[in-house]
């Protein structure tokens, strides 16, 4: 027999703290480069050091932070080219493709959208890095050749200008719903360098 | 750039997960035998030229906020124009332009979908191009941690 519910449940997501709020917040901007680095966070939330090291772990084992650490440009290690590889593969057969693409190195994102036809056909997008634009397209080759997918429809997407590049900003400051906001001083090109299509 | 085998370290094993405490640095020296000071410089040099973006978290955004990849068909000589004005939305995080007739690349986040739906609808005004708004539907692979 099942025993008594217990009168105070918790739902399995339980909506965010005012801490994991500023403390995924300072997670985007990034961590100070000192011995103590949640000292400041702590001492405006009114909170122990500790408690947000807990909460890091917490957020991280939920699935709510994907991974933390050295959040690392791969640029100015010499992976100078990327392209986007965008696929239209059958939707019956999408995703033990997709899990084959995305296990390979080079791959670096894998991801389904939607097609948007008639503008849009393709449903898979891989990231494919590397040193240069012939690296990247030697290995799109294998790639198409190790899985069979020259029947598959594809294109190839070199970026060869960076606009604006940044960590994602989920959250703002406010921690409300914004509507758009434009920012005239702050449109950064960190990047000013590409490979070119060639 | 040339990493000796410190640096290769501490590169390669703090890419996933930080130490949980409240001295995450002094963690990392340990782990890779240097001193957390020595951790604290390599870090700052790193930042400094640009190899580091930050000592911090990336969020998933199916669980905390929203996004989505848009992108925009525009004349090529009005592409660094038109990408100017999309990259002015704090919005907007990831711009580039590719070589494909849809130019101009980009990634919208917000707290929700009603205010990326805005975001976009607000370019489609400002600009007068409609943007392919390609969300996420599933990840496959979601690692962009480099083996160096």
């Amino acid at each position: 027999m099942k025993t008594a519910t217990p009168s105070i449940t918790f739902p399995t997501t339980p909506p965010l703290s005012v801490i994991d709020l500023a403390l995924l917040h300072q997670l985007q901007e990034g961590l100070p480069l000192c011995s103590r680095p949640y000292a400041v966070l702590a001492e405006t939330l009114g909170c122990s050091e500790a408690l947000l090291a807990e909460r890091l772990d917490f957020l991280q084992q939920d699935n709510q932070v994907r991974r933390s650490g050295l959040i690392i440009r791969h640029r100015p290690l010499g992976f100078k080219a990327n392209a986007m590889v965008v696929w239209n593969l059958p939707d019956a057969s999408l995703q033990a493709l997709a899990e084959q693409l995305a296990a390979e190195a080079c791959v670096t994102l894998c991801y389904e959208r939607p097609r948007r036809l008639p503008d849009w056909p393709y449903n898979l997008f891989t990231m494919i890095h590397g040193r240069n634009e012939v690296q990247v397209r030697e290995q799109l080759k294998q790639i198409i050749e190790r899985f069979a997918l020259q029947h598959i429809p594809h294109e190839l997407l070199f970026s060869v200008h960076c606009y604006k590049q940044r960590g994602g900003r989920y959250l703002h400051n406010d921690y409300a719903p914004m509507g758009p906001v434009y920012n005239h001083q702050n449109v950064i090109c960190s990047i000013s360098e590409m490979a070119v299509n060639g | 750039m040339e990493l000796n085998e410190q640096q290769r370290l501490l590169l390669n094993q703090f890419q996933q997960k930080l130490p949980a405490s409240t001295t995450p640095y002094a963690d990392m020296a340990d782990a890779c035998g240097m001193t957390e000071d020595t951790v604290l410089a390599q870090l700052a040099v790193w930042k400094e030229q640009g190899v580091l973006s930050r000592v911090g978290g990336v969020l998933n955004h199916r669980r905390v906020g929203a996004s989505t990849l848009a992108a925009l068909a525009v004349p090529d000589a009005l592409c660094d124009e038109v990408a100017q004005q999309v990259s002015e939305y704090l919005q907007v995080n990831h711009n580039y332009k590719r070589t494909h007739r849809y130019n101009i690349w980009f990634v919208v986040t917000g707290r929700d979908d009603a205010e990326i739906d805005h975001v976009l609808v607000d370019i489609e005004q400002r600009t007068g191009y409609t943007p392919l708004n390609l969300p996420m539907l599933q990840p496959f692979h979601l690692n962009l941690g480099f083996a160096l």
